[in-house]
């Protein structure tokens, strides 16, 4: 098959991109996105021009890393997938694709479709840890664990922090991916000593770093790769409000 | 882990606090409101509507809460309009190509321009009512000889409802409310971290049936009534 592709080409922060077009022939309906990217690629080395950036690791939905927006949706139409993981036989022949990168004051884009996600690691920086001092790993069944719990706590942690919910979220909010790491350690016992001071300085560090607010749209879990529940967004309400309440 | 102070305000979780707290309020409000309008649809020539009236202008306790409802409204409009400037400057570059139908509703993609239009709203109708009531010229009269000088609002909405363009005004803005509280009254619930498998489908139910039909066109109603007497 046939893809027409509108790809957003910039050379760095500074610069200002534009879209370009490019026509990819011999696409086979079994390729995944990003290797019809590759044959796009390997054409555009041959002819001597820049190829496009974009980031990707493992290949496989694990790794978060595969940020496109694709035809005016985050990792494009399919639902619970990264774009990796999408299949060319989604498209039709003679398609024409727009592909942009995640737009958002917070994550500047450094080249074409790679953008910074570091904030969300200064996010983690500022709290989505615990603290112990090491020695022997513990006897995992000494420490119980509510099975409900377990399984929330399990749901949660499946964030990949690829942040497609800040890129499908009108106001380019973080709250999907911030309230899974807050839900993941409140769930659990480990989490419980450090558990309101941490949801405050998330919460203030995702504040600094620009993203929007939260209108409660349900974007975010629509469009997320590993079908993250908004349900987090409220417990991280619920936390903050009772770490304010006991301040 | 360093601790973090700062003000409830300043915080993003905190603002959709303030919003949610009052969005609710306005929405307990609304039901008051409407219970005590719903005397317009007597057809006693507004006896009872118009003693109504004089109830809420003159009980201390109604007063303090009608002047408590005002500075809420304000509250939630200066919280909404810094919430939609705020969440403008995180998205600086806008995308080519956008399609949100299928991961959000519209009502919630659009309340700020839905809340435009009810505040909109809000200001005619208080300059109408409120201020004819309280500064206006309305006729008063007496009912059973109690002695006491009713003013006869009912008369002024008569009068109000009669023209078609505030017919038109009424009906167009509580499509806005319905729609605003489709989304609104659910999300009021979710800002406050009211979220449990048990209870979303009750609060998604009373906000679609009561919030956006019920109300919304029980208000409507009221003017359609009156120009089609
Ligand atoms: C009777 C009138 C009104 C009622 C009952 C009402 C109710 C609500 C409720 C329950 C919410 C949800 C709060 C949340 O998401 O936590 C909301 C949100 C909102 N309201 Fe209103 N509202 C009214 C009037 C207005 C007006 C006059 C404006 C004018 C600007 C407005 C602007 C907004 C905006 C922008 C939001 C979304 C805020 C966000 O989540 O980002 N509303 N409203
Ligand atoms: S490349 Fe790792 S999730 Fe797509």
């Amino acid at each position: 098959m046939k893809i027409n592709l509108k790809v957003w080409r910039q050379a760095n922060t500074q610069s200002k991109g534009d879209f370009k077009d490019y026509t990819v022939n011999e696409v086979s309906e079994d390729m995944s996105f990003l290797e019809m990217f590759d044959v796009l690629n390997e054409e555009l080395v041959r002819k001597g021009e820049e190829p496009v950036a974009f980031d990707h690791d493992c290949r496989e939905g694990i790794c978060g890393m595969c940020s496109m927006y694709i035809n005016g949706r985050a990792h494009g139409p399919e639902q619970g997938t990264t774009t990796c993981q999408l299949h060319m036989r989604h498209f039709k022949d003679g398609e024409t694709v727009v592909v942009e990168p995640w737009r958002a004051q917070a994550f500047p884009v450094l080249k074409d479709l790679v953008v910074d996600r570091s904030a969300f690691d200064r996010i983690i920086q500022s709290g989505g840890f615990i603290s112990v001092n090491t020695g022997n790993a513990v006897d995992a069944n000494s420490l119980p664990v509510p099975k409900h719990n377990a399984e929330l706590s399990f749901d949660a942690a499946a964030c990949i922090g690829c942040g497609a919910c800040v890129a499908a979220c009108k106001n380019a909010s973080a709250m999907l991916f911030v309230s899974a790491k807050v839900s993941q350690l409140a769930l659990l016992p480990q989490g419980q000593p450090e558990r309101y001071n941490r949801v405050q300085a998330m919460v203030h560090q995702m504040d600094l770093e620009g993203f929007g607010n939260c209108t409660n749209t349900g974007a975010c879990e629509a469009e997320c790769p590993k079908e993250i529940s908004i349900s987090n967004i409220a417990r991280m309400n619920r936390d903050f409000m009772v770490a304010k309440i006991a301040e | 882990m360093a601790t973090v102070q700062g003000g409830l305000f300043r915080s993003s979780i905190g603002r959709k606090y303030f919003m949610a707290l009052s969005g609710l309020f306005l929405c307990l409000f609304l039901v008051v409101h409407l219970a005590g309008n719903l005397q317009l649809f007597k057809d006693d020539g507004g006896k009872a509507f118009n003693m109504y009236t004089w109830f809420m202008t003159h009980n201390p306790l109604i007063k303090f809460i009608s002047y408590a409802n005002y500075a809420i409204i304000l509250l939630h409009v200066i919280d909404g309009i810094l919430l939609s400037k705020h969440n403008r400057k995180a998205r600086p570059v806008k995308y080519y190509k956008v399609d949100q139908s299928k991961s959000s509703t519209w009502s919630s993609r659009n309340m700020g321009i839905l809340g435009t239009i009810i505040l909109i709203f809000l200001v005619i109708h208080m300059r109408s009512f409120w201020f004819e009531m309280h500064f206006g010229n309305v006729p008063v009269l007496e009912y059973d000889n109690d002695g006491v000088q009713y003013k006869d609002l009912f008369t002024v909405v008569d009068a109000a409802f009669g023209q078609l363009w505030y017919v038109l005004l009424y009906v167009i803005s509580m499509f806005a409310l319905a729609f605003h509280l489709y989304h609104g009254f659910q999300s009021g619930f979710q800002s406050l971290g009211i979220n449990h498998p048990r209870y979303n489908a009750l609060i998604k139910g009373v906000g679609t049936f009561a919030f956006a039909i019920l109300i919304p066109a029980l208000f409507a109603a009221m003017p359609l009534y009156f120009f089609l007497k």
